[in-house]
């Protein structure tokens, strides 16, 4: 296995003097360390290497970096398998296997080719005027179709077993992209004092100047410039450098991400991303340019290349891709790829130079080895052969008819100039200029992305602000630092370096090169090469009154491929501009958005998967309930006992077995999942008379009151047993689910709208564990505790303080089953311990535990509302018949307002209304409504089998069912189907209270 | 009116023009300068703009209209959002609503003469805990009563219509079913607003672009034009269809409005070849998710806590949401997240729009549809169209009006979706 592209010498990433064995669609081929795979099949004469996306056209390898739109693979398989990855930043590893994709059945023999053939009926946007009729086709037979032929990769089948992980730090200045430019800015901002972080997507610093070490800086040829700055800033200790890091987005208030790609190289690695947020106080962007195409007939053949992609393959992997390479270029820059191929020994077939008269060192330099330099002339066509470059021919650009020069080559490498990668700048609104004259987006110094202080929180350094030789990068570099580090104060002792560089003038850009003869209208001029954009399609629609950036993009797709208009995005505008006679700057440009390549959906989740992914709270007797045939019920980010399973039991066996424990002799609940909130200070009681309905100032240290709370809207959102501990403490019970968002409830208001109150709010839910105690056997089970209450002398809705079997409790006289109950809160740390301590003694009464259902048949027996069933945000405390509940004394309260308007006083509102359908035995399902006259009266809120009354019972909301009982209605449940049941009061059982207040 | 009707679009006018190299299509749209006046002047040229201007046109006859945007037309949420489109509503008169837009969208390719691609591809809204159950069995139930085909799917079925959820019994929150609407789906958001826009130009409509209104004039509490960053235009009536820009706009007539402009993110995936035939909706773990025609997953959760016009996104519900997604469909993990961006949504205090008269004679707003207005696009033109005809709302519209504030009559919808689309 040769590599017939391998240059015998240069290289200077790459390790000669081993090999790796890898597989592009099963074929074995060899490649250094060091190498991409990119690098390594150019290296083996690999051409075509990928089918594009509209005409399944035959494509190669265009770029060397992160603006590749061709050559996507896909990597591994089953739980590896990754479709869509750029060659160009595949490092090349051992055993790599991968395969090319969007193609069938095989590359060279790709069949979605034929749509190539009939390519002229697909112009821009062709769907939009096609496939309208018949109606159903669309989803029937056009859409699968499309579906099938468009996606790039496979999907994956299996779900991924690597770990991703996040990370979080924090800088004064975090510098995007390791070349000379972030070097300048890393050494300035490191002697100056500052926390830096510096990123580099690739695994090498140094950007550019590893390939263009034309330059001598402080004196020193670049290279050993380099060297000596790299290890500089790798002894600083205020300095973190991380490679294979990719400086993704930069948002508001100075929030970035770093994509670190620490496993991608096959070895089992612990980590496969790494997800950074940093927060920084200014972001120094040395992200450089990206270089542009040339659109030219046929543009998109494999061995058509960017200039200076070929120089990178050249000078650092040591590769050269044709053997007999045609330059096109619109710049001086062309040259050094011309002159590095030529000093490696092969063949320039031609300089073709779309300037009348090219001149400038490089040029000379061209002139003086001897190659052949073709002025006003460009590429009129190029012809491909067995799927590669076989040819091209000239055009002269005054005389763009007359027949041009055939040139056999099997490279073209193209240099229309560059742009600017200013993304970071524009992610969080920098807004870019078009600069005429550079031609080129630059950074408008005047509209900056603002940081958290309202200061430009980005700073653009180097090419990606627009210089082009390495002397005015440094420069810039250098004094956008100084300029950063002075708004944080800071000031740095480094001292610019000085640097001779080559002088270049600036490109001339061609936005479409004219075809002689037939191509001129149906020519294939590529734009965007992945999604199959050409300039017909582009002034298409611009003709079709398609003329804002943002319509063009859309119609044609340009620029919405996986690289985002790296390569495509300003030819693309040119165009539209040319078409419609506009200028670049009135044309303007789209927004670039996060992130600036695609990072993985692993990396965003994190370790915050399967058992983490929201991990389970668990309460102090979580281990018991698992351990004594708990079956769970997800309750808020809790899994609460829905039941207890006894063998193999059904549902409905366990629960009716925990009812009657509870109505005949004595249960126990876990209840500590519900919320438990500290209201604290002088003004915590005027504040919970604001919160809650009811009046809780009025409430005496040491009793309970059940409390509702509305929103502003006068609609119930919350309810539970508020205590009074002391003159200014309050314990506020909330709904299992509703903890959290309470407490940020409380928050808010305090916050935003009385913070002139003496009041704070703590969420203790976790640190207490609480039990209830309830049935008829309550009290003698309590009587049988070694405890200092007396607990017969503690009052319905009253609290005692004292220590139970060792434990250290605060007992509540309260019930949600309607039976003599108890609840008792202890330190969380006890809870296991008295939770035992009860359950053997319940157990020798008779009882044990019960689970959720349980308690929610005990309290639908009882008539007691549940948050979220018998309401929904559409009801008021009159509507469940709680008028009790509301204050006619306050002043005020969240939602009093609200609840006096029109429609919340209408007599006919749906009230809550018991149901018991004429058939005992048949239980109303969920949510199904009441009917009359083919309209809905109204909704099951809550529905079960009442084991102590023996029947089926519902709660329901129906349109004015308090002045209803007694009136049967229908109840619809499925089509055609409705069973009856009568309209009652919804206390089913004990409707005095008896039992609870005894 | 325009003198000429446009040329229909078809497989043959493709073939025609084809020959000539496309040269010979026309313009979609006209660019008009301003009339100095118009019947009625549309502010805000996305789906619902366009699709009101076009209703009025060829509902009501009324076609002196402007449609004024202030950049391009469909480029604020409707060339933004996840296009879901469903209605499966909970309440009655949004169910009303919803499904008059869905089954308006069943035909908008025939009637606009422009694919909008409508798929009807079915939308399944996951069951994670018993409350959610019982929830959208309660939906489901309504939905039957509404004449609105909804089914309810248990675990095994779920599995069946969507085999890349997981639907392991001992996942965190494990998938105890679903409500299941087959005729729900996507639509090419640009192609709506583009279709919307051609029909309605046909029809004579002036679709102004780069217009941006900067103030509204009133003359004895009657509006009588729009000064614009292209000079006055004069109206007689005015309806406001701005979106997340509602309360800048209503500020300019002199009143305010029950609203809150926040930021909604989306995001898609890089292309893959298909593997998720449906739309899922996950309100609990609070994401969802579908598959573009391209290949590309579209995705969507929750909006920012804080209310900005910044049309941008930060990274907390990303996270939030594409978290939630990998636990939901497990083999999403390695693939990656291309682009992800955000519009502004004008959020009402129960969550449903408000299609309304004003305090201010001859000023209509339509306006509220937060986080899921894009379903409503036809339904909503539609009936905007004959609220502004008539000057009162016709029988969908009503319950929406802006005196339901004051009265409390809330349309709420929260109860059967925490995430709203
Ligand atoms: C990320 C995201 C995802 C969404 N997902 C869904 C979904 O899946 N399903 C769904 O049904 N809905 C969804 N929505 C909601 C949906 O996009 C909107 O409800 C709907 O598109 C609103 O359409 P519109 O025409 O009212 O507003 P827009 O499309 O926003 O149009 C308003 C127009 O008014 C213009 N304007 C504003 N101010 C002025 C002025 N002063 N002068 C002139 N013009 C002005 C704006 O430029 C804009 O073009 C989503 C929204 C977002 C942001």
């Amino acid at each position: 296995m040769t590599q017939p592209n391998r240059l015998d010498d240069g290289g200077v990433l790459i390790d000669r003097s081993h090999k790796i064995k890898f597989f592009f669609d099963g074929k074995p081929y060899n490649g250094h360390p060091g190498d991409t795979l990119a690098s390594a099949l150019l290296a083996n004469g690999v051409k075509l290497v990928n089918r594009s996306y509209k005409y399944h056209r035959p494509r190669g390898i265009v770029s060397s970096g992160p603006e590749e739109p061709n050559a996507l693979v896909n990597l591994g398989s089953d739980a590896t398998h990754e479709p869509n990855i750029r060659m160009t930043q595949i490092e090349l590893h051992d055993g790599l296997d991968a395969t090319s994709q969007n193609r069938f059945p095989n590359l060279d023999a790709d069949i979605g080719v034929l749509n190539a053939a009939a390519s002229r009926l697909y112009p821009a946007g062709f769907y939009y005027k096609t496939f309208i009729h018949p109606r159903h086709a669309w989803k029937y037979l056009f859409e699968p179709v499309i579906r099938r032929i468009a996606g790039l990769g496979k999907a994956p089948t299996h779900p991924d077993n690597s770990q991703y992980e996040h990370t979080y730090a924090f800088c004064d200045v975090l510098i995007a992209g390791g070349g000379v430019a972030g070097l300048v800015a890393a050494k300035a901002a490191s002697e100056a004092g500052a926390r830096v972080i510096l990123a580099e997507q690739t695994e090498r610093l140094g950007g550019r100047l590893l390939v263009d070490d034309d330059a001598e800086i402080d004196g020193k040829p670049a290279r050993v410039w380099l060297e000596e700055t790299i290890a500089a800033l790798e002894a600083m200790d205020n300095v973190t450098i991380r490679l294979r890091t990719c400086c993704s987005a930069a948002y508001d208030h100075n929030y970035c991400l770093l994509y670190e790609r620490s496993g991608d190289r096959g070895e089992a690695a612990q980590v496969r991303h790494r997800l950074w947020r940093v927060r920084t106080a200014r972001v120094i962007a040395a992200t450089g340019m990206i270089e542009r195409p040339i659109a030219f007939h046929y543009n998109d053949v494999p061995g058509v290349m960017l200039a200076s992609a070929v120089r990178d393959y050249v000078k650092l992997w040591g590769v050269s891709p044709g053997e007999k390479t045609v330059v096109y270029t619109t710049n001086d820059d062309g040259y050094r790829t011309a002159l590095a191929l030529h000093e490696a020994g092969r063949t320039v077939r031609a300089i073709l130079d779309s300037r009348k008269d090219p001149s400038g060192p490089l040029v000379e330099k061209a002139r003086a080895a001897g190659l052949e330099i073709r002025p006003n002339t460009g590429i009129g066509k190029a012809k491909a052969k067995r799927n590669k470059l076989e040819q091209i021919e000239t055009v002269n650009f005054d005389k763009p008819e007359a027949p041009g020069k055939t040139m056999y080559c099997d490279c073209v490498a193209m240099s229309n100039g560059w742009s600017p990668v200013i993304h970071l700048y524009s992610h969080s609104g920098g807004k870019a200029l078009w600069d005429e004259d550079a031609v080129m987006y630059r950074p408008d110094p005047a509209n900056p992305p603002r940081g958290k202080d309202a200061e430009a929180m980005v700073f653009v350094a180097g090419s990606a602000n627009g210089e082009l030789t390495t002397d005015a990068v440094v420069a810039q570099a250098a004094e956008i630092a100084s300029e950063a580090l002075s708004q944080l104060g800071m000031k740095t002792s480094a001292v610019a370096p000085s640097v001779t560089a080559v002088t270049e003038t600036t490109t001339v850009p061609v936005w479409c090169t004219p075809s002689p003869g037939k191509a001129g209208l149906g020519g294939k001029h590529f734009l965007d090469y992945q999604n199959d954009v050409t300039v017909a399609d582009v002034a298409l629609a611009a003709r079709e009154g398609y003329e804002s950036v943002e319509h063009a993009k859309r119609y044609t797709t340009l620029g919405m491929a996986t690289d985002q208009g790296k390569l495509s995005n300003i030819n693309g505008h040119a165009i539209l501009g040319k078409t419609l006679g506009k200028t670049m700057a009135e044309v303007g440009t789209t927004t670039f958005r996060p992130p600036f390549t695609p990072i993985s959906f692993g990396s965003i989740a994190g370790r915050e998967t399967g058992n983490l992914f929201k991990p389970v709270r668990q309460t102090a007797m979580h281990d018991w309930h698992a351990a004594h045939g708990a079956d769970w019920e997800p309750v808020g980010d809790w899994r609460r006992p829905y039941r207890y399973q006894r063998g193999d039991e059904d549902r409905d066996t366990s629960i009716h077995r925990e009812c009657l424990r509870v109505r005949n002799s004595v249960g126990i609940l876990d209840a500590s999942t519900l919320g438990k909130i500290i209201v604290k200070g002088p003004d915590a009681p005027k504040f919970l008379d604001m919160m809650y309905t009811n009046m809780m100032s009025s409430l005496k240290p040491g009793k309970c009151r059940y409390g509702l709370m509305n929103n502003e809207n006068g609609f119930l959102m919350d309810d539970g047993v508020v205590v009074r501990l002391d003159e200014e403490t309050f314990l506020c019970h909330t709904t299992s689910g509703g903890a959290d968002r309470i407490h940020a409830w409380f928050e808010e208001w305090l916050q935003t709208e009385w913070f002139d109150f003496k009041v704070y709010v703590a969420n203790v839910t976790e640190q207490y564990s609480q039990i209830a105690v309830a049935g008829p056997k309550g009290l003698e089970l309590l009587g049988s505790l070694d405890s200092d209450i007396d607990f017969a002398a503690v009052p319905f809705m009253g609290m005692a303080e004292g220590t139970v079997e060792g434990c250290p409790v605060r007992a509540f006289r309260i019930s949600f089953t309607g039976e003599l109950s108890y609840e008792f809160a202890v330190p969380v740390s006890f809870g296991l311990a008295l939770w035992e301590k009860l359950h053997a003694k319940a157990e020798a009464l008779g009882g044990g535990v019960y689970g959720t259902e349980a308690q929610h048949i005990l309290r639908a027996e009882k008539g007691f509302v549940v948050i979220g069933d018998e309401t929904d945000g559409t009801v008021t405390a009159h509507d469940v018949g709680m008028s009790w509940a509301v204050s006619k004394k306050k002043e005020d309260f969240i939602g009093k307002r609200a609840m006096e308007r029109s429609d919340l006083t209408r007599p006919d509102r749906k009230q809550l209304v018991g149901l018991l359908t004429e058939d005992p035995n048949e239980v109303l399902p969920d949510g199904a409504h009441g009917v009359e006259n083919g309209k809905a009266i109204g909704h099951v809120t809550s529905t079960y089998f009442s084991p102590t009354l023996k029947r089926s019972i519902a709660m329901a909301l129906i349109n004015g069912g308090r002045a209803r009982f007694g009136e049967v209605i229908q109840i619809s449940t499925a089509k055609k189907k409705t069973i009856r049941a009568v309209i009652c009061d919804p206390v089913f059982y004990d409707k005095k209270g008896e039992r609870q207040d005894v | 009116m325009a003198a000429k009707r446009k040329p229909r679009y078809s497989i043959f006018s493709l073939a025609r023009n084809s020959m000539s190299h496309h040269q010979g299509w026309e313009k979609a749209w006209r660019s008009p300068d301003p009339k100095p006046e118009y019947d009625v002047v549309i502010v805000g040229a996305g789906g619902h703009g366009l699709a009101t201007a076009y209703y009025l046109a060829k509902n009501h006859g009324i076609t002196n209209i402007a449609v004024v945007e202030k950049g391009w037309l469909g480029g604020g949420n409707t060339g933004r959002n996840t296009t879901i489109i469903r209605s499966n509503y909970l309440q009655d008169s949004s169910a009303a609503l919803f499904e008059l837009s869905r089954s308006l969208f069943e035909t908008l390719s025939q009637e606009l003469n422009y694919n909008i691609m409508f798929s009807p591809r079915g939308v399944l809204m996951l069951a994670q805990t018993e409350h959610e159950k019982r929830a959208w069995q309660r939906t489901h139930h309504a939905t039957r009563l509404n004449n609105i085909y909804t089914e309810w799917a248990d675990t095994k079925r779920v599995k069946e219509i969507c085999p890349i959820i997981n639907t392991d019994p001992g996942a965190r929150f494990p998938v105890l079913g679903g409500l299941w609407q087959p005729r729900g789906g996507t639509a090419r958001h640009d192609a709506v607003a583009w279709g919307y826009a051609r029909a309605a130009d046909d029809l004579g409509v002036d679709v102004i672009q780069n217009c941006e209104v900067l103030g509204i004039d009133r003359e004895g509490g009657k509006v009588t034009g729009v000064q614009t960053t292209r000079g006055a235009i004069k109206c007689g009536k005015l309806g406001i269809v701005v979106a997340g820009n509602t309360t800048r706009l209503t500020d300019m007539a002199g009143f305010r409005m029950p609203l809150e402009s926040v930021p909604l993110q989306a995001l898609v995936s890089e292309p893959i070849k298909p593997c998720l035939d449906i739309v899922v909706m996950a309100n609990t773990v609070h994401g969802y998710m579908s598959q573009s025609d391209k290949g590309e997953l579209v995705i969507g959760g929750g909006t920012d806590g804080y209310n900005a016009y910044t049309q941008r996104g930060s990274f907390q519900h990303v996270e939030e949401t594409v978290t939630a997604l990998v636990e939901t469909f497990p083999i999403i993990s390695r693939l990656r997240m291309l682009r992800q961006w955000g519009g502004i949504v004008d959020i009402t205090g129960d969550r449903s729009p408000i299609i309304s008269k004003t305090p201010v004679d001859g000023v209509f707003v339509n306006c509220g549809w937060g986080t899921g207005g894009f379903k409503a696009t036809c339904g909503s033109g539609h009936c905007f169209a004959a609220t502004i005809a008539k000057g009162e709302p016709d029988a969908v519209a009503a319950p929406f009006s802006l005196d339901r504030f004051s009265e409390g009559r809330m349309i709420d919808e929260s109860v059967a979706a925490a995430v709203a689309h």
